[in-house]
């Protein structure tokens, strides 16, 4: 156990030493490395604001169906119970008479002269189903079905809903995915090249250290023992890299959020991106350095392999 | 302690074999030297026993470790119980000579308090504890083959082989490394010894084994290297003083 932790020290230790010595050559390597963390760093960001922004339109749409002032309690129950049962259906809410009204003077809170108005005729407005669809798409199917002649017979007005937002929804769908796409596309080329750039750096410090691996195995250091610097100087990479990326976001939006702003055409919430960045700072942060550390420890891993092997087996 | 059973060893088919059915038996605590003019396949002998090379056929057994047996990640713990000696030194040319001898208890995870008491010992064996400081380009050719050696007898193995040890040495520093390689072996290591130095060989008096062509020529007990026909007339006068 002893032996095993002052070998571990000493790993350790070497692999700062290298990192220290590499500083110049780690330059490339650690900028394409901070590039694709940030990348990566801005497209969860994104992709979390738009998500939200889906989600609260989305929120809003439902479907209203207007019923007579004739139609029994019993009959309204039957109905409403039948929309429950459609698998299309999120929700439903049944407002009575006195609850659509209450609703309604929530909704319309500040508005004094509708109110006056209101008030002084009879309660005005019909019994209310309102119908939330799982998904948007759903919509229609949803309308086809509670505009059945059984159904349409119990309803004072036509059936509204409003619409009129999908084409909104639709346009932000649309430009999420092709970001997010650009996103996963961005990221596993900067990835990618990252990798290569750090490869390449620990193919270099090898190739200049490369006696002193031959004698390190000549005089039977264990293959964990020679590649464990090299795999803690990468991991050193991606843990500095992770803290700039962080550090770069983190100033973006305290110098920057109003041209972001602008720059989104408005198609980004940024005060959203900046409260998701902050709740989930920590998340994000160990996310980044977990992700430095895969790429780093990753590619070191794979540049020693070569310089690692003992001769082939004998034919 | 090192044992092989018709050994043979093809780097390329077209040239033949470097070791032609080699068999050979060195008993614990015995001096060997191997002799043979270069190409003979003395170094291809060496790696085969340090696992840089694997036999193209045959069997080698050395320490009571079957090199058939041995599977890669065991490879270093092989390398730990022999000690290596290169013609060319192989030291860390940034480490001073104190760190280049603590280098190989290191890597097997020696405490420093441990490094700290064994490597002046075993500096002052090949008598060097006064030059721990150094670095190796300040010392002479012997004494950085002494470094070497101290290295390799750190970790107390059981075998010691020495490449050609004395090969880039004046007569005066070679006898000065052939003096430290018979101490260790009086303290009870095998030694495995590789020169091309009739005087050595002469003087040592051991046990000589003959390689030529790939295949061992001669075996003998204290045997007298100008007995020796196989080796080339030009490589006798350089060596004799």
């Amino acid at each position: 156990m002893g032996r095993r932790r002052t070998t571990f020290a000493r790993i350790v230790r070497t692999g700062l030493l290298y990192f220290a010595r590499n500083a110049w050559l780690a330059m490339a390597a650690m900028a394409t490395m901070i590039i694709t963390l940030t990348i990566i760093l801005f497209s969860v960001i994104v992709n979390a604001t738009f998500g939200n922004t889906i989600q609260q339109i989305t929120d809003k749409i439902d479907i209203s169906v207007y019923l007579k002032d004739t139609v029994t309690t019993a009959q309204a129950n039957e109905f409403v119970s039948n929309i429950r049962k459609l698998s299309s259906v999120d929700s439903v809410n049944y407002l009575d008479k006195k609850a659509a009204l209450k609703a309604f003077i929530k909704q319309n809170a500040g508005n004094d002269k509708l109110l006056q108005a209101v008030n002084e005729t009879d309660n005005p407005l019909p019994a209310t189903i309102k119908i939330k669809p799982k998904d948007l798409n759903q919509i229609n199917q949803i309308r086809q079905y509670v505009t059945r002649p059984e159904w349409q017979q119990l309803q004072s007005d036509p059936v509204s809903d409003n619409g009129d937002r999908r084409a909104t929804i639709d346009k932000i769908t649309h430009a999420t995915n092709i970001m997010r796409r650009a996103g996963v596309i961005a990221v596993v080329v900067f990835a990618l090249i990252s990798v290569l750039i750090i490869f390449n750096t620990i193919q270099m410090a090898i190739f200049n250290r490369r006696d002193e691996l031959q004698i390190m195995r000549l005089l039977g250091a264990s293959t964990g023992y020679i590649r464990g610097p090299f795999v803690i100087e990468t991991i050193v990479y991606g843990v500095v890299s992770a803290v700039i990326s962080i550090l770069i976001i983190n100033a973006l939006f305290v110098t920057a959020s109003s041209s972001l702003q602008a720059t989104s055409f408005g198609l980004l919430d940024i005060s959203y991106s900046q409260q998701f960045f902050q709740e989930y700072y920590w998340r994000l942060l160990l996310m980044q350095l977990g992700l430095g550390i895969l790429i780093g420890a990753a590619s070191s891993v794979i540049a020693t392999q070569r310089y690692l092997k003992f001769k082939s087996p004998k034919k | 302690m090192i044992l092989l059973d018709r050994v043979t060893k093809t780097y390329n088919k077209n040239l033949g074999a470097a070791l032609d059915r080699v068999s050979l038996h060195v008993e614990p605590k015995e001096f060997v030297i191997v002799i043979g003019q270069s190409g003979a396949g003395k170094s291809t002998l060496l790696k085969l026993l340090t696992r840089e090379e694997r036999p193209t056929s045959g069997k080698i057994i050395v320490g009571g470790i079957d090199y058939d047996k041995l599977r890669d990640k065991d490879i270093p713990l092989l390398r730990r119980k022999i000690g290596v000696v290169f013609q060319d030194f192989k030291l860390l040319p940034n480490r001073t000579v104190f760190e280049n001898v603590a280098f190989a208890l290191e890597i097997v995870g020696v405490s420093q308090k441990e490094i700290n008491n064994t490597v002046p010992r075993v500096l002052d064996i090949v008598n060097l504890k006064d030059k721990a400081k150094r670095m190796p380009m300040e010392l002479s050719g012997g004494e950085r083959q002494r470094v070497a050696i101290a290295r390799a007898i750190v970790r107390q193995p059981k075998i010691l082989i020495a490449d050609e040890p004395t090969g880039n040495l004046d007569p005066k520093h070679a006898w000065d490394v052939i003096t430290v390689l018979e101490k260790i072996n009086r303290y009870g290591t095998t030694v495995l010894l590789t020169t091309h130095n009739q005087e050595i060989v002469n003087k040592l008096k051991r046990r000589v084994i003959t390689i030529k062509n790939g295949q061992v020529e001669s075996d003998r007990a204290n045997a007298q290297y100008s007995d020796r026909p196989a080796v080339r007339p030009e490589a006798r006068k350089g060596f004799s003083s």
